[in-house]
């Protein structure tokens, strides 16, 4: 082991080895502790879809297919980006780290801003659960009549969790593009080499876990329901 | 610990199947399938691309190339 890395390890590790199996598995855990955070959202999900499945429908196929089509493309692009930059920092070229970074920060703020767009849509719908909350727009293929629930009033437990799984995962892009700011300042003073690149990878993995949450929010909020009423 | 590089082609590669996946899924979810299975094939869809995410994050690290090591070795 060089000089210089030997200088990287906290005094508590005997080694870098050591350190980096630390950090990693430490990441590990704290990403399923983030699963079991999501995990209750999507019960709750699950549970609701169960109980009002015409109304989750209707208000799913409310949402902008295109949007959430093109935002998931972004953000496979970003964890691209991010596995090139960490592929960079083991190879030890620090500009390319830097680069992919920014691309990442950038095809993430493309995510965010996009989501800005949809949620203003829905403000204009008035679809935010609410006071102001209104959803008229229940296609013929819906029968209030043969339902025991109040559709309306169950599209407004959809919207909820919509705003509250989708905001829980932008929040997540937005603490991701905070941590990729310390990345590429951190390769900027020159401190990653190929001996010495564990922060690019952990933050790495929970990048690409921001990246699997929105993998199965797509589908289930955008897409579940789209086959009713004779498609398109 | 071994400096494992994979090829830019793997990364590249999983890329593409991920953005074929997410066209095959929007596909899917119109076609009108019996009972519960739009929803089997749309989590499907998405857990096999989950898997291929936690590939790319596995292939990033050293986790499947590097030797097994026996629990307690060296303590």
């Amino acid at each position: 082991m060089s000089d210089h890395s030997h200088s990287i390890v906290e005094h508590q590790f005997d080694d870098m080895a050591q350190q980096k199996e630390t950090t990693t598995l430490a990441m590990w855990a704290f990403l399923l502790t983030e699963v079991l955070f999501f995990g209750g959202l999507f019960g709750a999900y699950t549970m609701l879809r169960h109980r009002f499945p015409e109304a989750f429908a209707v208000a799913s196929n409310s949402l902008d297919l295109t949007l959430g089509a093109v935002n998931t493309a972004v953000l496979i692009g970003s964890s691209l980006t991010m596995a090139l930059a960490v592929h960079a920092a083991q190879t030890n070229k620090r500009k390319q780290i830097i680069l992919f970074l920014v691309l990442t920060i950038a095809l993430g703020s493309v995510f965010l801003g996009i989501k800005a767009v949809e949620y203003s849509h829905k403000f204009h719908e008035h679809h935010v659960p609410g006071a102001s909350f209104s959803f008229t727009e229940v296609p013929d293929w819906v029968d209030p009549a043969t339902l025991s629930y109040n559709v309306e009033n169950a599209t407004q437990m959809f919207f909820s969790l919509y705003f509250a799984m989708t905001g829980l995962h932008a929040l997540h892009m937005i603490v991701g593009v905070g941590i990729m700011l310390v990345m590429i300042w951190m390769a900027y003073k020159n401190r990653f080499s190929e001996h010495y690149y564990g922060p690019v990878e952990i933050s790495g993995l929970y990048w690409h876990f921001v990246d699997i949450v929105w993998i199965f929010l797509f589908p289930l909020l955008y897409l579940l329901g789209r086959h009713f009423g004779g498609g398109h | 610990m071994s400096d494992h590089v994979v090829s830019l082609k793997v990364y590249v590669g999983i890329f593409l199947a991920l953005m074929v996946l997410t066209a095959v899924t929007v596909w899917a979810a119109y076609l009108d399938l019996e009972g519960p299975l739009n929803t089997v094939v749309a989590l499907s869809i998405a857990i096999f691309k989950a898997t291929l995410v936690i590939l790319l994050a596995l292939l990033m690290a050293d986790y499947i190339s590097r030797p097994w090591q026996v629990l307690g070795q060296g303590w």
